[in-house]
């Protein structure tokens, strides 16, 4: 990476006994896109308010274009912010609102104007100017938060949850259009969500966060797709794990249910007769037996659910159930729970999780 | 059903009754200072008084001295416990509702022996040190109500994020006050300064036993001389204390609208 924009350092935030983060560390690139992502109580939000300045860190430091910004009162570091909860200044105007930072920056009020024109052409609200934040939708306002947050061009945005408080519809429209600003001017940005899809999205890196902690940091393709540990994988979408034994360590056998399959390579540091578990992602899985698949498993349908485009079928396989998608058909009737039925995938989509 | 309604207008007839009876009464009274005939002679002598215009102007300027004062000390204090100390909310609320059980008398009494010419903060010592001992006092008074509506407005706001969206966008604390909390939080404060103006104008105690030139006394003083010309103090004093309740209803509907939850 190149020299890092912002800096995290070793951060670790305690409450009285409880330590929400530990020794947290990450690199953030000029104009990246990063997202925290993490179940509640993770601490992202809280690393996200270290940076912000409404918290400061027990231990470690958070540099910034260089600058050492750790022990800076927020309205001291130049970071644009957006809430969950919106935040808009009740008694103001739209206009009012996103000019607030500019005003409080000292700027002339034709200059304020120009900017917050500017503004309300970047979100695409231009008529909304005049209105209060009662008079518009969720969505609307979240709009003028993003605006707000912006206009006084600061040097990092970060975004708190900001999708949470809206209807999926605008969720997903509003997310597209944040990432989309972002990349036009180019900010660097730390966005704190629980939800996966929302970070997989439009995130350049994910930090996926768990008890405190990085788990891991990569992109979207990577966290999905290679997992570093357990929770990550079971965390980022969804996930089949199947408990299985190491046979033969050196061609790298593994018994699944005393049926066998093959992970050559994968077998990374395990021995003859260590457990192991497992993990094969839905897409990865088809039913039947498919060229190109060099693993298979036997086992019965126990659950299927017609989703319209998709079938989701849950296959018992011994003591376990695998759950993969098949495209519906509409000359193939669906599989019929209780029929016997094979399984197959790619050893080389199978993770091995430590 | 209908028996329901029945005792429901009976109960509230009865209310009325008790209400408004003695008030018409006062009313009725205070006109009959001419004989066999209804006039407002008792409001005229009353209003051109030149005392009555003297004590209630120098009550006004105390009430809106109090105002001031009051929301100096209540609007930042009730601010900052919401915002960073709001495990000492039960200790302010205690705090704050000790005039309503410590008489008045009480702490005119502890002023006097705190502050006379001999202490090291002699209020007593002149006119404008006791009219400011006053005003403190009155502040100290209207302490319960102006504390609750000022934090009742807070309640109505995330104060918190509010307070974080100001900062982050750059401003200092008393940018946030003045051009966030304060304005969100306006006509919480009017209802508490129009109590407190109710207050100040019939207050007795204080005024009387630091000598000062109030509305109260002059009130206690034309009740203990007078015929008609008490009823009709009491009629004014009445509408200007239902007046203040009636500007913090119209103000009210000119409230911030809060736009903090979530469509």
């Amino acid at each position: 990476m190149a020299e890092p924009f912002l800096s995290i350092q070793h951060v670790r935030k305690s409450f009285g006994a409880t330590t929400v983060v530990e020794d947290f560390n990450l690199d953030v690139a000029p104009g990246e896109f990063v997202s925290f992502l993490g179940p509640s109580g993770c601490g992202k939000t809280t690393v996200l308010r270290m940076v912000a300045g409404f918290e400061e860190p027990s231990a470690g430091k958070i540099v910034v274009g260089g600058k050492d910004i750790t022990r800076l009162k927020p309205n001291q570091r130049n970071v644009g912010m957006v809430f969950q909860a919106y935040a808009l200044f009740p008694n103001l105007t739209v206009a009012q609102n996103i000019g607030f930072g500019l005003k409080v920056a000292g700027m002339s009020k034709p200059a304020i104007d120009s900017r917050v024109a500017e503004m309300l052409d970047i979100i695409k609200l231009p008529q909304m100017a005049d209105r209060y934040p009662y008079q518009l939708s969720g969505g609307q306002q979240q709009r003028i938060a993003l605006a707000r947050a912006i206009a006084p061009k600061p040097k990092l945005l970060l975004l708190d949850e900001p999708l949470s408080a809206l209807d999926a519809k605008v969720r997903v429209s509003l997310r597209e259009e944040i990432r989309s600003i972002q990349k036009k001017l180019g900010i660097t940005t730390i966005f704190v969500t629980h939800d996966q899809e929302e970070a997989l999205s439009i995130s350049d890196r994910i930090a996926v966060m768990y008890g405190g902690r990085a788990e891991q940091v990569g992109t979207p393709f990577e966290i999905y797709n290679r997992p570093a540990t357990k929770f990550v994988a079971n965390f980022v979408g969804t996930l089949n794990v199947l408990e299985g034994k190491v046979t033969d360590a050196a061609s790298g056998k593994v018994q699944v249910n005393s049926q066998e399959v093959s992970l050559k390579g994968k077998l990374n540091g395990s021995k003859s007769g260590d457990t192991l578990s497992l993990a094969l992602r839905p897409e990865a899985i088809s039913l039947g037996r498919q060229p190109g698949h060099d693993a298979s498993l036997s086992g019965e349908i126990a659950e299927v659910h017609f989703l319209g485009s998709v079938i989701r079928v849950r296959v018992g396989i011994g003591g376990n159930t695998v759950s993969l998608d098949t495209f519906n058909n509409s000359t193939t009737p669906p599989p019929v729970v209780g029929d016997k039925a094979d399984i197959s995938f790619s050893s080389g989509d199978m993770l091995v999780l430590h | 059903m209908k028996t329901g309604r029945f005792w429901a207008w009976v109960v509230f007839i009865l209310g009325a009754a008790y209400f408004f009876i003695p008030l018409i009464a006062t009313a009725e009274f205070s006109m009959r200072m001419r004989r066999g005939a209804y006039s407002f002679d008792a409001y005229q002598i009353v209003l051109g008084d030149a005392r009555f215009q003297a004590t209630f102007m120098y009550s006004v300027v105390a009430a809106i001295f109090t105002i001031i004062l009051g929301v100096l000390v209540v609007v930042p204090a009730a601010y900052w416990i919401r915002l960073r100390l709001p495990q000492l909310r039960p200790i302010v609320e205690f705090i704050t509702l000790l005039p309503l059980v410590i008489p008045a008398i009480v702490i005119v009494f502890g002023y006097i022996r705190m502050y006379g010419s001999n202490s090291p903060l002699p209020f007593l010592a002149n006119d404008t040190a006791t009219n400011a001992l006053l005003v403190i006092g009155y502040a100290t008074l209207s302490l319960p109500y102006m504390y609750r509506a000022v934090d009742t407005g807070l309640r109505t706001i995330d104060v918190r994020t509010l307070t974080e969206a100001a900062q982050i966008l750059g401003a200092g604390w008393s940018t946030i006050i003045t051009r966030v909390i304060l304005p969100n939080v306006l006509i919480a404060v009017l209802s508490g300064a129009f109590l407190t103006f109710a207050i100040v104008i019939g207050e007795f105690t204080m005024a009387s036993l630091l000598n000062r030139p109030a509305f109260g006394p002059y009130l206690q003083n034309i009740g203990a001389n007078r015929a008609y010309e008490p009823a009709a103090l009491a009629i004014i004093a009445f509408a200007i204390t239902w007046g203040c309740m009636s500007l913090i209803q119209i103000l009210s509907r000119f409230a911030p609208k809060s736009a903090n939850r979530p469509n």
